[in-house]
């Protein structure tokens, strides 16, 4: 299933400078390795070690904060938006 | 909105003392620019300095023979020595109250403070940080400043954007507090007012600094946040110089990203690495709206990471439910044997009451939440009150009007016979 995942300024350095690009999975943990597959890097930069989403980045599937759905399990239907957001902010 | 095409200078930043960003999780260093999160880990960056050396009692005679506003600290901030000299709202140095009224209410023996940011240019601590910020938007060429906002920091970016001489467009949930939005709006600038709660306007602003629509613009609290946070140092370096150069020995503190407490701690330690005042030990609370309490539950529940939550409370300027910061505000309550407490929005207003009655300081509802934790920690014995304790208030009740129903105790004609009837005569 094909989603569009918007990229931020600090990852593009993997995708060629482009700011959106699509993904394949049914999942967002699915999508991540399909990023992965698609530009080498920026499953490490987005997970830790332990595989889980690193504590300052967000990531939204259409709008909804992941950590409030199923966190990496969220499902991503087909058409979804995903962005990847750095959790600096505030006031 | 138009799109500006202004490309950023990193080269031959003038910021003082600052010398690098570092990575606040891994530590690596990236040369002074607009950028706020880390390449490797998405840590938040903060700024390395080389702070002056030598000798302390030289420095403290340079910064009390300097201006009564935050730049007579600019040896400790990000921005060039002659800061003072520029246009700008020169906000800070603002009164430590001796508030023994509210002392002798709560109970309190061991001297209690409130240090009033009402007081600033635009009656919130948020001129502190915009100050700096526009120092480094200055220094990066921005021409343009903006923000994603609870209020108080929109009307502190436009009201310091036409005094420095930027355009502005703020952007804030389109529900605010209606003082808060008139003070948003007269400065001349935009104001875009989102759909949406305050983690909606800061996740748009996320995205629209990697957009082209938001390119060449400074985001005080976004690509400028390192410079940004910097401000709220000058809380400690004003707290400790007011207490006659001492540590406070506790000190509450509104928590809405964190950022505050954890410059509040930053600010303190260098004041002992410095040899500014003596090393003590210090205790730092965090205060939050039982609304919007995700790290005060964290606190609680024993957790070093922060579950965002739905704000739902009076004290908006507070209702951050995914705050950045949080896990360093628990280190650092935790490292201080400070705590992380919430309270009610009943208690905020009866908060907000009980200071307006003590000390004639009207505080808007962040201002509630930190005198209304500090009375509920010294009555759970949690805050040591023979201790010396200074509350902050950051903002002015005027902002926040429709959070306390006040009004007159009598409406009468204008006779004496009236005012007698009414039964409020002398005696």
């Amino acid at each position: 299933m094909s989603v569009t995942v918007r990229i931020p300024t600090i990852l593009r350095t993997y995708t060629g400078g482009k700011a959106e690009v699509s993904a394949e999975g049914a999942t967002l943990s699915e999508v991540i390795q399909s990023l992965e597959a698609d530009h080498t890097g920026v499953a490490a930069r987005v997970l830790d070690d332990s595989g889980k989403l690193r504590r300052f980045v967000n990531v939204y599937v259409n709008d909804d904060d992941v950590r409030f759905e199923q966190g990496l399990q969220t499902p991503t239907p087909a058409g979804s938006a995903v962005s990847v957001i750095p959790a600096v902010a505030g006031g | 909105m138009a799109v500006q095409s202004v490309e950023p200078s990193t080269t031959s930043v003038d910021l003082g003392p600052a010398a690098a960003l570092s990575c606040r999780e891994c530590g690596e260093r990236f040369p002074l620019s607009p950028i706020f999160a880390c390449a490797l880990c998405f840590g938040p960056l903060e700024i390395a300095y080389e702070l002056p050396a030598g000798d302390p009692e030289a420095l403290r005679r340079r910064i009390e023979a300097g201006p009564a506003n935050i730049w007579r600290y600019a040896p400790l901030l990000p921005v060039p020595a002659d800061v003072a000299d520029k246009p700008g709202l020169n906000p800070g140095f603002t009164k430590l109250v001796k508030a023994d009224n509210l002392a002798r209410e709560l109970g309190v023996t061991g001297g209690l403070y409130v240090k009033d940011d009402s007081g600033n240019p635009t009656h919130s601590f948020k001129d502190r940080v915009v100050a700096i910020a526009v120092e480094a938007a200055r220094a990066f060429g921005f021409t343009t400043l903006s923000c994603s906002s609870t209020g108080n920091l929109a009307g502190a970016v436009g009201a310091a954007a036409a005094r420095a001489g930027f355009r502005s467009c703020v952007f804030i949930p389109h529900d605010l507090e209606a003082g808060k939005v008139v003070m948003a709006a007269v400065y001349g600038g935009d104001l875009v007012g989102i759909e949406g709660t305050y983690d909606d306007v800061n996740r748009f602003c996320s995205e629209l600094i990697g957009d082209p629509l938001g390119e060449g613009w400074g985001f005080v609290n976004v690509n400028l946040r390192p410079y940004y946070g910097e401000g709220s140092k000058t809380l400690a370096y004003e707290i400790c110089e007011q207490l006659g150069w001492r540590l406070p020995d506790q000190i509450v503190v509104p928590i809405a990203s964190g950022s505050q407490l954890t410059k509040i701690d930053k600010g303190l330690k260098e004041l002992v690495a410095l040899g500014l005042v003596e090393d003590r030990p210090y205790r730092i609370f965090g205060a939050q709206a039982e609304g919007c309490s995700p790290v005060s539950r964290a606190f609680k529940d024993g957790h070093d990471v922060v579950r965002p939550v739905k704000p739902d409370t009076i004290a908006k300027s507070l209702a951050i439910g995914n705050p950045a910061d949080g896990p360093y505000v628990l280190d650092i309550a935790r490292r201080t044997g400070g705590a992380v407490e919430d309270v009610t929005d009943e208690q905020i207003v009866d908060a907000i009451r009980l200071l307006a009655r003590t000390e004639g300081i009207f505080a808007e509802t962040a201002g509630g939440v930190t005198v209304g934790v500090t009375k509920k920690l010294i009555e759970d014995g949690v805050l040591d009150p023979s201790l010396t304790t200074v509350v902050l208030n950051t903002g002015d009740g005027l902002k926040t009007l429709d959070a306390v129903a006040a009004g007159p105790t009598a409406t009468i004609r204008p006779s004496l016979e009236a005012f007698r009837a009414a039964g409020l005569a002398a005696g």
